[in-house]
């Protein structure tokens, strides 16, 4: 019954917001559906699809295989070069093109690429460097071609990912609010209203902020402190049930406070931690949070202690799988997600690409 | 008066429902226990008509407790409460378990404590899946419950109608099924012999040994805090290859 109703509230929420956002639909997403060029697990695609290609033509005019490796060769170092150049200038134009509609963008794209490749055949040709070059009119051709045809995949695969994007928010949705923790918090602020009236009405407002936040629409990355900050509250909300039970270590000191990350993703792992964790233990424990920066990436680690012995974590995995799958959305191959059980306690490591608030 | 125990691991849980009892009156709260070894304490000591007790507790949950419960003389009438748990609300509905949801009304309260009523032994055979396995073994002894932590059973013989339970302190007998126990701790304990369950945790090693009565050489367990030894049986001559 009480699913029912979440998910009953749930529905009516998310139309509400289909309203609002039909405004701001449209560029977010254009800016969306063109492929991020800054994405390191996008580059690799790109150097993918169009080495296929090529070795894909080299087969094809070759005779045997020496004379297939030697085609390869030859086209490989004029081809590779202008691939390599072609990235890079996209790489540095991309804050230019998501600014762009759909449209504009990949128009603008595919002259970027032309251009950078005619340059390159011109220094080429200027400076001798290779005696049987193709025809320019040929060879734009086909890099237009390639071009056309990477464009079109990350199109489609764009689309491929959508519903599952929407999915995902839901899914997420369902399974953040464990309705575990609705039911007991609210009979523990319930026990408070008679003898400490003050600190019910912290708990209540406690309690509204994390809601506001679970039903937002969580598509768009936000700083990393303003998910602590809604951790504390959540964490103050489960110390009125747990007190001395919950302790928090926070190792937070050389942690970027304006990092861009997709939100509750700290949350439902605290969440976890709780649930399985502290809960099963009459004495209680330690939630250790550590964040940090390292090479331009932020590693956030969650260590809590586990026993195998009475946990059931079916939950536990959906939660993970949850967060894993926003990740990947948000920043493909750049963010991992790693769990381990030892020495009776569990940990979640995951590392993200140090995003800064303006690109 | 109705004497009436509380059991919730939460101290906000436990302080609201003391509210709850204060304001219907008439009854007398014998106890609070924190989780579901002490409720069993507690109630053995105090006697109540009535237990609430939390399903999700730390040491032992709410449904193994309730199973101990029943082997108390008088047994208390149980009143489960949760926050939430579609498995436990449904088995609870089918089997007719009086049981709460927190936050709880007042009135459901009082209309709870009204008709309750001991739980029936098939109730409780339907709620054990709910808690496949038991964190503890109950004991009766002279007209007391003693609970006897799995974790420090060194390992559980079947003789005749009993079943001796070793520890490193002493022995207790117990009337259960030796399959039974088997199947429900699978995952601690293995069978080295046909009348012999002996948990993982205490097997230091095997030996081959001469017997004396058959004349030829025998493999033997060797036990953790115990100085006798238990005999593998050739039919289970292959665990000891595994391990």
């Amino acid at each position: 019954m009480c699913k029912y109703n979440a998910k009953q509230m749930l529905f009516r929420y998310s139309n509400l917001k289909q309203g609002n956002q039909h405004a701001d639909k449209t560029d977010m997403r254009n800016a969306n559906r063109l492929p991020n060029m800054r994405n390191l697990g996008i580059a690799l695609r790109i150097l993918i699809i169009a080495n296929t290609v090529l070795i894909l033509i080299a087969y094809t005019l070759s005779t045997s295989l020496t004379d297939f490796l030697e085609r390869i060769a030859t086209i490989s170092m004029y081809a590779q070069p202008m691939l390599l150049t072609s990235l890079l200038v996209l790489y540095s134009g991309y804050p230019l093109i998501i600014k762009l509609n759909y449209r504009q963008g990949i128009i603008t794209i595919l002259i970027m690429v032309m251009l950078c490749n005619a340059i390159i055949y011109s220094l080429f040709t200027q400076f001798w460097l290779f005696n049987d070059l193709p025809q320019l009119s040929r060879m734009l051709v086909c890099v237009f071609a390639v071009s056309a045809l990477t464009l079109y995949y990350f199109n489609l695969r764009q689309r491929a990912y959508s519903p599952a994007i929407a999915e995902a928010r839901l899914q997420a949705l369902q399974a953040r609010i464990r309705p575990h923790f609705l039911f007991n918090s609210i009979n523990a602020v319930l026990s408070l209203i008679r003898s400490q009236p003050k600190q019910a009405e912290t708990a209540l407002e406690d309690m509204a902020d994390l809601f506001r936040v679970l039903m937002a629409d969580n598509r768009e990355l936000v700083p990393l402190a303003q998910e602590i900050a809604l951790c504390r509250q959540y964490l103050a909300l489960e110390k009125l049930r747990l007190n001395e039970r919950l302790n928090i270590q926070w190792q937070i000191d050389n942690m970027p406070p304006d990092a861009l990350i997709p939100p509750l993703i700290l949350q439902p792992l605290l969440e976890n931690a709780v649930y399985h964790g502290i809960e099963p233990l009459a004495g209680g424990g330690i939630i250790n949070i550590q964040i940090y920066t390292r090479q331009n990436e932020i590693h956030l680690i969650l260590t809590n202690p586990y026993n195998t012995q009475n946990n059931h974590h079916n939950g536990n995995k959906m939660a993970l799988n949850n967060i894993k799958e926003r990740l990947t959305l948000h920043f493909d191959l750049e963010a991992t997600l790693k769990s381990k059980q030892e020495n009776g306690e569990y940990e979640v490591h995951i590392t993200l690409p140090h995003q800064k608030q303006n690109l | 008066m109705l004497k009436i125990l509380i059991a919730d691991d939460e101290a906000p849980a436990r302080s609201r429902l003391r509210d709850l009892l204060t304001d219907i009156g008439n009854l007398q709260i014998v106890g609070e226990a924190k989780n579901g070894k002490e409720a069993l304490q507690l109630a053995e000591d105090m006697q109540p008509d009535i237990i609430l007790l939390d399903i999700r507790m730390p040491e032992m949950d709410g449904i193994e407790a309730a199973q101990h419960l029943q082997k108390l003389v008088r047994p208390p009438a149980v009143i489960f409460t949760t926050a939430f748990d579609n498995y436990a609300i449904q088995a609870f509905d089918m089997n007719a378990v009086d049981y709460l949801l927190k936050p709880i009304r007042q009135e459901r309260l009082q209309t709870a404590l009204q008709k309750t009523r001991a739980l029936l032994p098939q109730q409780l055979a339907a709620l054990q899946p709910l808690s496949p396995q038991r964190t503890h073994l109950t004991i009766t002894e002279r007209g007391r419950i003693l609970l006897v932590p799995i974790a420090d059973i060194i390992y559980l013989r079947a003789e005749l109608k009993y079943i001796t339970v070793r520890t490193a302190e002493r022995e207790y007998l117990i009337e259960e099924s030796l399959t039974h126990l088997e199947h429900e701790f699978d995952n601690l304990f293995i069978r080295l012999h046909r009348n012999c369950l002996v948990s993982t945790a205490y097997i230091l090693g095997y030996e081959k040994r001469s017997n004396e009565e058959q004349g030829e050489k025998q493999w033997v367990a060797l036990l953790k805090n115990v100085p006798e030894t238990v005999t593998v049986s050739r039919r289970q001559q292959h665990l000891i290859r595994m391990s």
